[in-house]
């Protein structure tokens, strides 16, 4: 999404062989985005409306449809070149080459965009990935092409009395492929139809499992869904897509759109700080992070690791007792309650001051990466607690956000 | 979706009415001893690796896997609705689409479907011996794709007929399971679909060309104002569109194949090509004009009140319709029609509701031609220099203005004499028939191909060629 301009992408460009095509006009009268079209000689598919959702490919009856070549992004073939053809053109060097589909397909769906634009309005700017980040697939299944995932685990992460029902749910992807990234997002279509009868649209969650699966070497991602029963006003209000989900039983299966997120990524250097603060669910990619670098502990890669964690009891924060047995020497946990009885509201920005010192040494620290997920509300809270903490020390945070946002430092994503 | 839960598998809420269901499900067991008599000979035990529509979706209706013919699940899909549907040509233009039939085109409409619902059974019977000769594996799958389907139609049309016509619809499908192919007594409606289909030569050409009238024909009854038939008609095409993809992609292989020999034996002499077991050019030309003339036929008299009632009454339309830019009710166009007039033939301009037949019969035209222009690659890119030509539509006609005519493919009026001199050139004659019946011998080991075919470019649903597309028990 914000690859820079000046260098060339490969990219899939869907084609139909004129060879084997026998113009029954079934392709046309499939597709969804009107991408094909045909003359008198040949049908031909429109690369930039071509959404690359495969309804097309298996009505074909002579399998001319299923027909690619790798081309640059910027030069696909035209039109006028595909009602030329007579056979498709030999393929390349640039054919050996993997690649994503090119084209409409190649871009991200308004339901997932319009989300995670308000999500990341808080960072201030444009956003880098982290120059060591691994490089992420997105948009391998789209609303109209998604991968059917099937559910092999449920539990309630909050404690029975707890008054928020958050869940950890494993997806399995089986033998399709589903690539993901620590920090990436998934789109989850609940089934049915809307109060107008349309199809329901996607929701978007962060993955919590690490890039090798939730269940190591499995094809799998683990979810941290919260139950929404109320609205961000407290009126009551049964969440679609989150009400589904908490309820999926094992063996159910569904249907999983994305990755999403090419910039919410975690530095894979050995050495790299992160910093990480979220509140609720927004700890999913936290947890995906920490517990990819606690399964490469062994390794000792260095690199130190500062969590901010807030929620309103202990029996309330999602993964609370596994992140008790970290040792003290690979995490540096601070936890935030702010509805503990007896005990003074503490958010994590109260917390971001009491350090201070290691915050403002951090984020001075060019190996150091800041990662923030959770409630808007507490993003304003932490931006404040930044702002302060440079302040008294004689620094000006608004000088130093674009420094972090240019090397790709400073990560948001709230709600 | 469609609900496979019940007997009869449909989309069309059929457990909503009891009495349809009953009726349906008593057709059924008629249908599956058709299916007995008449279906692909000595196949029931077969797998076949069959495709099978779970819903209509784009998704849905391809899903591929071994069924055993009798047990394919045949049903009734209607291809979704859309909606406020307007009719949208004829005299009742912008009115809503009907879901039932106003009385007064009753039995106009019930003929149309019956006529339509009596071919798909006919062509399973003039194939049904088609499985015992098959030239691969890969094409025998390919045949019975096509049967089920037909079958399918069959099934598409006799529910309409029970859902909208009472009595008089139910008696109409249990004669259409009564009629058969080339019988003498009780004999197809269409004359095309009384004639043999002998040979996989036929078979090709028969799906190439006749199953494109079927086409043309859906596309014009897709059109319709009757919403269950347009729906219904839109979902076959869907499925037509493979049968012509079996016969153009089967005659392409036969060229390739006779034109590989040739440049082998370096040679274009008919009998040293015959010889080496495979059909000359010449031969395939003469089978091209058969069934091109045949099936002109199809599309009725160039001038027919009948069509023009058809069209204003909202019943057919023209093919893709809303693409066409005139005013959809066609009081004061003409249309060019070819006549035969003192030993010439002459166009002469008639009003254009008249010419309906005609029209569609040259929209079916462009298609073939365009298809024949595709198999003309083929002896291009070995050097060949032979180029296949569709008939001109005149020819070998005996229905509408061209019936009594005699003229030689290239549109050239003749006496009988000259007629009867020359006819075999133009025609498959008995010799021709005979030498390609003898090249017809199966050839069922995965990947192998009889002599006389090259194998496809592509497997089906992805399977490479050799792939066991069939597998008997």
């Amino acid at each position: 999404m914000n690859a820079p301009a000046d260098h060339t992408k490969v990219i899939r460009q869907h084609l139909i062989d004129p060879e084997l095509c026998i113009r029954c006009n079934t392709c046309e009268e499939t597709c969804p985005a009107n991408a094909i079209t045909h003359d008198a000689r040949n049908y031909v598919v429109r690369f930039d409306v071509c959404e690359g959702c495969m309804a097309c490919i298996s009505p074909c009856p002579s399998g001319a449809i299923d027909s690619w070549r790798n081309v640059e992004s910027a030069i696909p073939y035209s039109l006028e070149e595909q009602f030329g053809w007579d056979a498709l053109p030999t393929t390349r060097a640039l054919d050996a080459l993997e690649a994503g589909i090119g084209g409409a397909a190649a871009e991200t769906p308004a339901e997932a965009q319009a989300p995670s634009e308000a999500a990341t309005a808080g960072r201030g700017g444009a956003a880098l990935p982290p120059w060591s980040a691994a490089h992420p697939y997105v948009n391998l299944y789209s609303p109209a092409r998604p991968i059917t995932a099937t559910v092999s685990g449920n539990d309630r992460l909050t404690a029975a009395d707890a008054s928020s029902d958050i869940h950890h749910i494993v997806l399995d992807f089986g033998t399709t492929p589903f690539p993901v990234l620590e920090g990436q997002s998934i789109g989850i279509i609940p089934p049915g139809t809307d109060e107008n009868g349309k199809p329901h649209l996607l929701r978007m969650y962060s993955i919590a499992s690490p890039r090798e699966g939730e269940r190591p070497h499995c094809n799998n991602v683990a979810l941290t869904v919260k139950r929404v029963t109320r609205d961000h006003d407290g009126r009551p209000l049964r969440g679609v897509a989150s009400n589904y989900v908490c309820d999926l039983k094992k063996g159910d299966t569904v249907q999983v759109t994305g990755p999403y997120g090419a910039t919410f990524l975690m530095p894979n250097h050995p050495g790299a700080k992160i910093m990480m603060i979220c509140t609720g669910t927004g700890s999913a990619p936290m947890r995906a992070m920490t517990e990819r670098r606690r399964r490469r502990m062994h390794l000792k890669e260095g690199g130190a690791l500062m969590l901010f964690f807030g929620a309103h009891t202990p029996g309330e924060l999602p993964y609370f007792e596994p992140l008790q047995k970290l040792p003290k020497a690979f995490i540096d946990i601070n936890l935030a309650f702010s509805r503990v009885p007896g005990q003074p509201r503490q958010y994590v920005q109260d917390l971001i001051r009491a350090r201070a010192d290691k915050v403002l040494a951090w984020l001075d620290d060019a190996e150091c990466f800041i990662y923030l997920c959770g409630l808007k509300g507490m993003e304003t809270g932490v931006i404040e607690a930044f702002r302060d903490i440079c302040r008294s020390a004689g620094r000006d945070w608004d000088q130093l956000r674009p420094q972090l946002l240019a090397a790709g430092r400073l990560h948001v994503e709230t709600y | 979706m469609i609900n496979y839960s019940e007997r009869i598998p449909n989309n069309v809420d059929l457990s909503g009415n009891r009495t349809l269901q009953r009726a349906l499900e008593q057709w059924q067991p008629s249908f599956l001893q058709w299916w007995d008599d008449m279906g692909p000979d000595g196949s029931s035990n077969y797998d076949v690796y069959l495709r099978t529509a779970v819903s209509v979706d784009p998704k849905g209706w391809a899903h591929f896997d071994y069924v055993r013919m009798p047990d394919y699940r045949w049903g009734i899909f209607l291809a979704p609705s859309e909606g406020d549907r307007k009719i949208h040509f004829g005299e009742r233009k912008g009115e809503p689409v009907w879901q039932e039939v106003p009385g007064e085109y009753r039995s106009t409409r019930r003929r149309i479907i019956v006529t339509q619902g009596d071919t798909e059974p006919a062509s399973v019977e003039q194939q049904r011996h088609l499985g015992l000769t098959a030239p691969s594996l890969y094409d025998l799958r390919n045949l019975f794709q096509v049967n089920v389907e037909e079958g399918r139609h069959l099934w598409a049309m006799t529910y309409l007929l029970h859902a909208h016509f009472g009595r008089d619809g139910r008696e109409e499908g249990e004669a259409l399971l009564e009629r058969r192919s080339g019988d003498a007594d009780n004999p197809r409606i269409l004359t095309a679909f009384n004639e043999k289909t002998p040979d996989w030569l036929s078979f090709f050409m028969f799906t190439f060309i006749t199953d494109r009238d079927g086409k043309f024909q859906l596309a014009a009854l897709a059109e319709s104002a009757f919403d269950p038939l347009a729906r219904t008609c839109r979902f076959m095409l869907t499925e037509e569109a493979q049968h012509m993809f079996v016969g153009e992609s089967g005659v392409a292989r036969i060229i390739q194949r006779t034109c590989e020999v040739m440049r082998d034996l370096k040679t274009d002499d008919p009998a040293k090509l015959r010889a080496a077991g495979v059909i000359d050019l010449p031969t395939l030309q003469k089978y091209l004009n058969f069934h091109y003339s045949v099936t002109g036929d199809l599309f009725g008299a160039e001038v027919s009140s009948n069509a023009a009632t058809y069209y204003a009454n909202g019943l057919k339309g023209r093919f893709e319709e809303d693409r066409l830019d005139d005013d959809h009710r066609l009081h004061n166009d003409e249309y060019a029609i070819l006549d035969v007039a003192e030993e010439r033939i002459v166009e002469r301009h008639v009003p254009a509701l008249s010419a309906l037949n005609e029209r569609l019969r040259d929209d079916w035209i462009r298609d073939v031609q365009a298809g024949v222009e595709r198999w003309n690659r083929i002896p291009a890119r070995f050097g060949v220099d032979f180029r296949f030509r569709p008939p001109h539509k005149g020819f070998h006609r005996k229905i509408g203005l061209f019936a009594g005519a005699h003229m030689s493919p290239e549109g050239v009026l003749m006496s009988e004499a000259e007629w009867t001199h020359h006819h075999l050139e133009w025609l498959p004659t008995e010799a021709d028939r005979l030498f390609v019946h003898a090249l017809m011998s199966p050839c069922l080991e995965p990947g192998k191909f009889a002599n006389w075919i090259a194998p496809p470019a592509r497997g089906i649903n992805n399977q490479p060629v050799e792939f066991a597309y069939v597998r008997f028990n």
